[in-house]
């Protein structure tokens, strides 16, 4: 690419700028994702052969826009003039495309929120609304996402085509909840956000760039959200990320090896995004309803702001672990309060809990309860229940830093038991 | 736009929701135009599974799918997109002690 031409770089920075909000309100005029992408891949063709000849416009976007529109209208008129059965349908579709009403500045706005609505439809499949977030709201590639998810590319780029295809033939419209059905809907917008970002934070190393690059974008999504809706749980979302995301340089040993977030070098942790992520969790504390995510971030906070492990604030963080298990009843959240309680009252207090949520049954396959549980056995000095219990999260650990986590540290108990006299 | 709204339950909780309410829920949708028809349907031991294999006619009993829920009633409804139709369906009385599968009605093409 000839990086020389000024105007040539002028229409690339517009694109990375832009084109989001482009597509976003060409799907609203042509009412087809496909057509509008087509109809904005076109817009961007003829700026670069206009705008050296003509300069580029006061209103970049504005001009996109509109070229797109009249592209799409040219297709439809030549499609029109070759469809002998003469449809009106065809007439009606481009009168609605011309009516104007398309520049006014709050409805573009809202395009994108409409955007990230319909792309985070549950009539959607999951992994369908995941994709496609990515793919619309965010512009990455078909292929980038196949690489951070580790799937076929052909079969991402299915699952989108059917994801559109579902979009198109069961009518999911093109538009921002209504304030009944927000909660219901924002829910799955957060849980689409938070999805990109636990594949790019809790994943391997190996693979680590592209895993990485799904965090910032889920961090991305998470603020153009905020920006477009500022809803309490979206703001205690983006805390969250941003809090998690802080400590990510010291998650892992230069040659990849996990490390506990009580053995990290606090030096390493991000305090740019510690100081955003506790502002924005105290923003989302004021709010008036506080849900799960603020209540994550706000666990998050407190260990963002503690110098040491030890020093850490654990009354204040059982204090919030009551508040989640009473928002947001799990055994996940359960087991991690009895850690909570070990850190503050010793490990006796913890392991008793966390025995007892595995005497209900309920975590039985979940790794990190036993790994937990062999964490304050070997604390109280039960080697063989430790050792029991780490070769229990063995069988179940997937991830290879983490097994090899769990075999250093049945290593360990093996040698403290030698050493024994 | 056509929805059918396919009603799901349990066996045992086929009249766990009173007849009256599912009447009433009815009256009310045809009342403002949503419901294009509608009916309850009677227990699946009285079903039969149609399927023309080779030119061939052939009928069993029982449902398709082996599943616990079973096909209890239908609404088809008229709504503007599918979140209308979701809303409509969620009113449905036995949303809440089954599943109501929203379906698009696939308009038949005559050529």
């Amino acid at each position: 690419m000839a990086v020389t031409d000024p105007v040539h770089e002028t229409v690339n920075a517009v694109y990375l700028a832009e084109s989001r909000r482009v597509l976003a309100t060409l799907i609203r005029l042509l009412g087809d994702f496909d057509r509008a992408e087509e109809a904005m891949h076109d817009a961007f063709r003829a700026a670069l052969e206009q705008w050296p000849r003509e300069g580029v416009p006061a209103n970049p976007r504005a001009w996109l826009v509109s070229a797109g529109r009249f592209k799409a209208i040219d297709a439809m008129r030549r499609l029109k003039r070759f469809d002998s059965l003469d449809e009106p349908g065809n007439e009606a579709d481009v009168a609605v495309i011309d009516n104007g009403a398309w520049a006014d500045p709050e409805s573009v706005e809202d395009d994108r929120l409409r955007l990230i609505f319909t792309c985070c439809h549950p009539a959607l499949a999951a992994d369908a609304q995941v994709a496609l977030t990515l793919r619309e709201v965010c512009g990455l590639t078909t292929e980038e996402i196949a690489r951070a998810f580790l799937t076929p590319a052909p079969t991402l780029a299915q699952r989108i085509v059917r994801a559109k295809a579902k979009i198109r033939d069961a009518s999911i419209p093109y538009q921002v909840p209504e304030p009944a059905e927000l909660p219901e809907r924002l829910d799955a917008v957060l849980r689409v956000i938070y999805l990109v970002f636990n594949e790019g934070y809790s994943a391997s190393s190996g693979a680590s760039l592209t895993r990485h690059e799904l965090s910032a974008e889920a961090i991305r999504l998470g603020r153009l959200l905020i920006e477009l809706l500022p809803e309490p749980e979206a703001v205690g979302l983006l805390a969250l990320m941003l809090l998690q995301e802080s400590r990510r340089a010291a998650r892992t040993s230069p040659s990849g090896e996990l490390i506990l977030l009580s053995d990290q070098d606090r030096g390493l942790w991000d305090r740019a995004q510690i100081a955003e992520g506790t502002q924005l969790v105290e923003r989302a504390l004021s709010l008036n309803l506080v849900g799960p995510y603020t209540i994550q971030a706000a666990i998050a906070a407190v260990h963002a702001g503690a110098p040491t492990a030890a020093a850490t604030d654990w009354g204040e963080i059982v204090g919030l672990y009551d508040i989640l298990a009473r928002a947001d009843a799990s055994p996940v959240i359960e087991l991690n309060r009895a850690v909570a309680i070990a850190m503050r009252d010793g490990p006796a207090a913890g392991l008793a809990i966390i025995d007892a949520i595995l005497a209900r049954g309920d975590l039985r396959d979940y790794r990190p309860a036993h790994a937990a549980r062999a964490e304050l056995s070997s604390r109280l000095g039960r080697t063989a229940d430790a050792r029991a219990s780490y070769q229990r999260a063995l069988a179940l650990a997937h991830q290879e830093p983490e097994r090899r986590y769990i075999e250093r540290r049945l290593a360990e108990l093996a040698e403290s038991k030698t050493g024994d006299p | 736009m056509k929805y059918a709204c396919l009603v799901y339950l349990e066996e045992e909780k086929l009249h766990a929701v009173p007849d009256r309410e599912c009447i009433a829920c009815g009256e009310g949708l045809r009342k403002s135009g949503l419901m294009v028809g509608g009916e309850a349907l009677q227990s699946v031991q009285h079903s039969a599974t149609v399927r023309i294999r080779n030119g061939k006619l052939s009928v069993i009993d029982g449902p398709f799918a082996e599943t616990k829920e079973q096909l209890a009633g239908f609404y088809l409804i008229e709504a503007r997109d599918l979140n209308e139709a979701i809303q409509i369906a969620a009113k449905i009385p036995p949303a809440r002690e089954g599943s109501i599968e929203v379906r698009p009605v696939r308009e038949l093409q005559a050529d």
